[in-house]
């Protein structure tokens, strides 16, 4: 049947600036805000735009996502013509290849698109949190008669080296295109959302298989290319809240966006749902002991300990004369009697015993590798904390690096 | 042999005792235990066992109670072959468009129980909740080559005010069920029927066919009852917790006691989720001043004020400043700046101005029906 647009979701980033959060999944399967994984938030966004048909496209890791998107009902994307599809690379009687780029993924996948003949096709990205109505960007691509439309992002002159930039003109029609610029010309950063006339695009995206050099990759190949040819290229400026959480300061920063009265990032929007795999689990019980301010609890959890800006997902257990602070704590976690958290994130599963110290000063002559962390302290998912284990700030705990802080502790 | 069991849930009992609770909505609808309603327990309960073949008799104000169920998806009962069977009651030349009783209503829906090829049937009410399954049931039922068993547990608690459907069973050392009592003035018995009977298929068409042409209309009264002396029926005993909505007062009872964590942990039992309608609200949500007890609360609250030892569904709004005690708030009520609530039941989407104050009594808590705004 007939679709007027297709949206391909690119979800193959290992996120490798994620760290050890990615090493048993892929970024947009990374848990946020309570009850969602990344991917909710693309996903959401498609369905509450009118478009049932999505691609999701993943070479990394894939049992996580693929368990979790299932037939799609959690998302209404069961649907009888369309839904949504995990496309994985795949041999064919002549060769095979991986991915070798988010263009080459689009184009490995063309026979799926070209079965809904459709006019447009929407690319996403799985590792950014927004809430973005993709049929208002439609319009606008169709009322400019575009051949491609690349949503962006206003962000400050000093921090504009840090994306792609799209600088266009007063009529939003893009002139050029800079890649992390050292002179950034404006703050219009590429969002990484792009919406092709699916005809156009297809020619480009076969040139650029037939040419060697290519990276096969959107921001280097394709938006050059199609830049150079004249086409017609629109930047659609989004105001709303949106954030790249593919490193480890991103990710918690966006988690403590969700709390504050008003909050920066609102989801409790009956008219823009985020829809999620939702568990069937009680409603979370508050101790009698229980203390908490500023924070996000999500049922299935029990709290008995202090809990203080901070977000908590499903199935939490935290005990008494417990401490958390300015942390994320990922579903099934286990906090245990007289802990405290400090600005830490911890994973799913994760078991701390009676009385750890996690995220705590360092201590005399104390070093810790922090370079993806800053001074976030990361317990990565399934980890089970022996009592009284002192965790510095800025640490990255995993099965393997347990032992260097239990040893000294 | 629990695949061999279709399943039968009867939805017509009125309940007055249940106040504003029942006014637009079945006792199936009742929500119960901070997200739930009564028919997920039962439904639950049933699926978790293995039974997938679910008839729902409804009666009167089903509206709410189809808009819960839908296809049944959430309870994996949308499916191709069996699945969930809405009943209705409708017009035909011997039927009015409302049931009489429940042997009318098992009379009415014998189309559906002929088409089911199971050979047993599991008959159950919906308001006595509780979290189990029914091999063991079963099981035992064909052992002793019952024709009827009855599950029951021991329920030492009377109290004439609150009594509605109180069935009592008189047993002989093996289980046999020797005498029935109904509403008794005072029970001799602590065995209190659950409301969940398991027969062949064969036996429970006979005895409604039957039945019916007797003009009878209550199952318990005119079946169970009178046939005791000559039918074969045994009780199966359940040990664990058991919530019976039988009046406003039980059902505070009952709530309150989901603050306990053994009675809590008996009923959320992880092994056998209970399953319900997934409504995608964000988790909850604590203020900078919120000071919140002893409370269970659902996803989507959005909580600034003061609460303790209460019950918060979905999409509750404490203000600022507000205090909130031994209360049940519903789906969407809103409490504004100030107010004082203390021994309230507030249903859906009530609405507390601010500075408004309302206290009940523990035996006593005030029920306010849905949409009120005070």
């Amino acid at each position: 049947m007939k679709k007027k647009i297709v949206a391909m979701l690119l979800a193959g980033g290992q996120g490798s600036r994620l760290g050890i959060l990615t090493s048993s999944m892929a970024k947009p399967a990374v848990p946020f805000g309570g009850k969602y994984r990344i991917i909710d938030f693309p996903l959401s966004n498609c369905v509450n735009s009118d478009i049932d048909t999505v691609g999701v496209l993943t070479q990394y890791r894939p049992l996580a996502l693929n368990a979790y998107l299932g037939t799609g009902q959690h998302w209404d994307l069961d649907r009888n013509d369309g839904g949504v599809f995990v496309l994985p690379p795949y041999m064919t009687e002549k060769d095979g290849r991986w991915y070798s780029g988010t263009a080459n993924a689009i184009w490995q996948n063309r026979e799926f698109i070209d079965q809904y003949d459709t006019e447009y096709v929407l690319i996403l990205s799985g590792d950014h949190i927004y809430k973005m109505d993709y049929h208002k960007m439609l319009n606008f691509h169709i009322a400019n008669n575009a051949a491609a439309t690349i949503a962006v992002f206003r962000v400050p002159l000093s921090e504009a080296h840090r994306f792609g930039i799209m600088n266009a003109d007063e009529k939003n029609r893009i002139t050029s295109f800079e890649e992390k610029p050292k002179n950034p010309k404006s703050g219009n950063a590429s969002m990484g959302i792009y919406i092709f006339n699916w005809k156009l695009l297809r020619k480009y995206m076969e040139e650029d298989d037939r040419d060697p050099a290519s990276e096969n990759d959107f921001g280097k190949n394709i938006i050059p290319n199609m830049l150079n040819a004249g086409e017609r290229m629109m930047a659609y400026p989004f105001d709303g809240y949106w954030k790249d959480v593919g490193t480890i300061t991103s990710l918690w920063e966006a988690n403590m966006d969700m709390l504050g009265c008003p909050p920066v990032l609102e989801l409790n929007d009956p008219s823009w749902r985020i829809y999620t795999h939702n568990l069937t689990l009680p409603p979370h019980y508050m101790d009698a002991t229980a203390e908490v301010s500023n924070s996000l609890i999500t049922e299935g959890s029990v709290v008995r300990g202090k809990i203080t800006h901070s977000v908590l997902f499903a199935g939490t257990h935290e005990d008494v004369d417990s401490e958390i602070v300015d942390s994320v704590v990922f579903p099934r976690a286990v906090i245990g009697k007289g802990c405290s958290v400090h600005k830490a994130i911890i994973g799913e599963n994760v078991v701390l015993g009676n009385g750890c110290t996690i995220g705590g000063p360092l201590r005399e002559g104390e070093t810790v590798d922090n370079k993806l962390t800053d001074d976030i302290t990361l317990i990565g998912n399934d980890v089970t904390v022996p009592a009284g284990t002192y965790i510095p700030k800025g640490a990255v705990v995993n099965a393997e690096t347990l032992h260097l802080f239990t040893k000294e502790g | 042999m629990i695949h061999d069991t279709f399943a039968l849930i009867y939805t017509g009992d009125q309940n007055p005792l249940l106040r504003e609770l029942t006014l637009s909505r079945s006792v199936a609808a009742v929500p119960f235990g901070g997200r739930y309603r009564c028919i997920d327990f039962v439904l639950s309960n049933l699926v978790n066992s293995g039974i997938d073949n679910v008839g729902l008799i409804m009666q009167k104000n089903y509206h709410s109670l189809m808009d819960h169920l839908g296809s049944g998806k959430e309870w994996n009962l949308n499916r191709k072959h069996d699945g969930l069977f809405i009943l209705p009651p409708f017009m035909t030349k011997d039927n009015a468009g409302v049931f009489c009783g429940d042997i009318d209503a098992i009379h009415s829906v014998v189309t559906y129980i002929r088409r089911s090829p199971q050979k047993y049937v599991l008959f159950t009410g919906s308001h006595t909740i509780f979290n189990t399954t029914f091999e063991d049931m079963l099981r035992q039922h064909v052992e002793t080559g019952a024709d009827i068993t009855m599950m029951y547990n021991v329920d030492p608690h009377f109290s004439a005010e609150d009594q509605n459907r109180d069935l009592r069973l008189i047993m002989r050392g093996d289980g046999r069920v020797t005498e029935m009592e109904w509403n008794p003035y005072r029970p001799r018995s602590n065995a209190r029927s659950c409301e969940v009977l398991i027969m062949e298929k064969k036996l429970l068409e006979y005895l409604i066919e039957e039945a019916y042409a007797r003009g009878d209309s209550d199952l318990t009264r005119d079946i169970l009852q009178r046939l005791c002396p000559t039918l074969r029926i045994y009780g199966w005993k359940y040990d664990g917790y058991v919530a019976r909505l039988d009046s406003i007062n039980t059902y505070y009872k009952h709530s309150m006691e989901m603050l306990n964590v053994n009675y809590a942990r008996d009923l959320y039992n992880h092994e056998h989720p209970i399953y319900t309608k997934v409504k995608d609200e964000l988790s909850a949500k604590y203020g900078p001043d919120a000071k919140v007890q002893n409370c269970m609360v659902a996803d989507g609250c959005n909580i600034e004020g003061n609460v303790s030892d209460s019950i918060l569904f979905r999409d509750v709004t404490v203000a600022p400043g507000a205090v909130v005690k031994n209360s049940i708030l519903l789906q969407g009520v809103s409490v504004g700046e100030g107010a004082v609530l203390d021994h309230v039941i507030l249903d859906k989407n009530v609405t507390i101005r601010p500075g408004r104050s309302l206290a009940g009594y523990e035996n006593f808590p005030i029920v306010l029906k849905k949409n009120q705004i005070v």
